[in-house]
């Protein structure tokens, strides 16, 4: 299951962090990419670090997977909305346990839902269209990072706090693997 | 037309701040203005503020948060010092300002910029704008004169430069963002930390490269009438 992510912190109309690793591993199993506000999302791998160190420390064989860690944040983010002091982010959770695969996004109110493919952002708005006309679910992991690129390049052309440096992870059950930094070419 | 300056003001330092690593260490550079409204409260400033022995703070934004900031995070490393026994790192420094600023968001106004040297990291430096993000970078700019020099890094920006290299890139840039930032002016400061130790340096107006539509100084016309 790849998963991408640019790698960018936005001040207003300024792009001004351009290496920002928005995308985490979480645990054994699962990944969180995050939007929006920087520094919250930093607090929420605090909090996520608390998380998976309370689990392991049972030490019972048990692990927290991308389901459990989906319904925590929700839980933390719908809280937050409550008292009127949201965490800037939109969520997305990806990850496989048990040979089940998972993925799963949170919005700053705490809108939670799961499906086969989810974005942030204006990703929502420009990638999910052409997910829905071309995922499939026997996509092998090439076909998925050639869609994945499509998707991203398309957000590159029409989107202005994007830059061309993006990372993409792949989560199986053996593991998490995300790539390095790198661009797209872009065709004008 | 506006013939009241609000003396009363809150004093801000407009500012213009940046750290940069090199091969062995890191440069911290400022200008020297802050400000109350629109005059000019201190033109003389030192604006890059010791944490320790071998972490500085350069500080920009609100004169009272970036000083009460480190104020506070200064008493927190010399207690950790003590517990600890040896030197703090430059990341504990920039992780209790980080602290600081991220859960006081709603009331702070400062931006920081961190650099210091230590045995297991050597030279770093960490940028905490806003927000409270804690950012750690090879170079950062901050305060309102480095939207002048987004694009000046952009070109001028190398890694592995000499200590005289960086030093002379963060003059440079502190220069530049003072000729087109009202908010930012009077004298350059830099601080420069390695292994060895810490030094000073401070480069007045006269000691700074001539920038477009700017006059060589002179001490009076009638200088320059006599000379014609």
């Amino acid at each position: 299951m790849p998963a991408p992510c640019l790698l960018t912190g936005s001040y207003g109309s300024t792009l001004r962090y351009k290496s920002v690793e928005r995308m985490k591993p979480i645990g054994k199993h699962s990944l969180l990419g995050a939007s929006g506000e920087i520094s919250d999302f930093q607090e929420i791998l605090k909090y996520l670090d608390e998380l998976i160190l309370y689990d392991n420390m049972w030490d019972d064989g048990n692990s927290l997977g991308p389901k459990e860690v989906h319904n925590y944040l929700t839980r933390v983010m719908y809280n937050r909305r409550n008292k009127f002091n949201p965490l800037w982010n939109s969520l997305v959770l990806g990850g496989v346990k048990k040979g089940e695969k998972y993925l799963g996004t949170v919005s700053m109110i705490g809108v939670n839902f799961e499906d086969n493919h989810v974005a942030t952002g204006f990703g929502n708005h420009l990638a999910r269209p052409i997910l829905r006309q071309e995922w499939h679910e026997n996509l092998s992991f090439e076909d998925g990072v050639k869609l994945l690129e499509k998707c991203m390049r398309v957000l590159l052309y029409r989107d202005r706090s994007a830059i061309n440096k993006l990372q993409i992870a792949k989560i199986t059950e053996e593991g998490m693997t995300i790539s390095q930094p790198y661009s797209l070419k872009t065709y004008w | 037309m506006d013939l009241e300056m609000n003396l009363n003001a809150p004093h801000s330092m407009g500012t213009t701040i940046i750290g940069v690593t090199y091969n062995g260490g890191v440069v911290l550079g400022a200008d020297s203005r802050t400000s109350t409204g629109m005059y000019v409260a201190n033109r003389a400033s030192d604006k890059i503020t010791q944490l320790t022995d071998n972490v500085y703070v350069c500080r920009s934004g609100s004169a009272a948060d970036s000083q009460i900031v480190s104020d506070y995070v200064r008493y927190f490393l010399h207690q950790h010092t003590i517990q600890l026994g040896q030197s703090a790192t430059s990341k504990v420094a920039a992780n209790l300002i980080r602290l600081l600023s991220y859960n006081n968001k709603t009331m702070l106004e400062t931006g920081l910029i961190v650099g210091g040297w230590d045995k297991y990291e050597g030279g770093k430096i960490y940028a905490i704008p806003l927000g409270g993000t804690l950012i750690e970078q090879p170079f950062a700019i901050g305060g309102s004169g480095s939207s002048y020099l987004y694009g000046f890094f952009d070109q001028a920006w190398k890694e592995g430069m000499t200590k005289d290299e960086a030093e002379q890139l963060v003059v440079k840039a502190v220069s530049l963002a003072i000729a087109r930032d009202g908010a930012s002016g009077g004298v350059v400061r830099t601080v420069i930390i390695n292994s060895e130790g810490v030094a000073r340096n401070f480069y007045p107006g006269d000691k700074l490269q001539l920038w477009h539509e700017e006059l060589e100084p002179q001490n009076s016309l009638l200088d320059l009438l006599n000379s014609s």
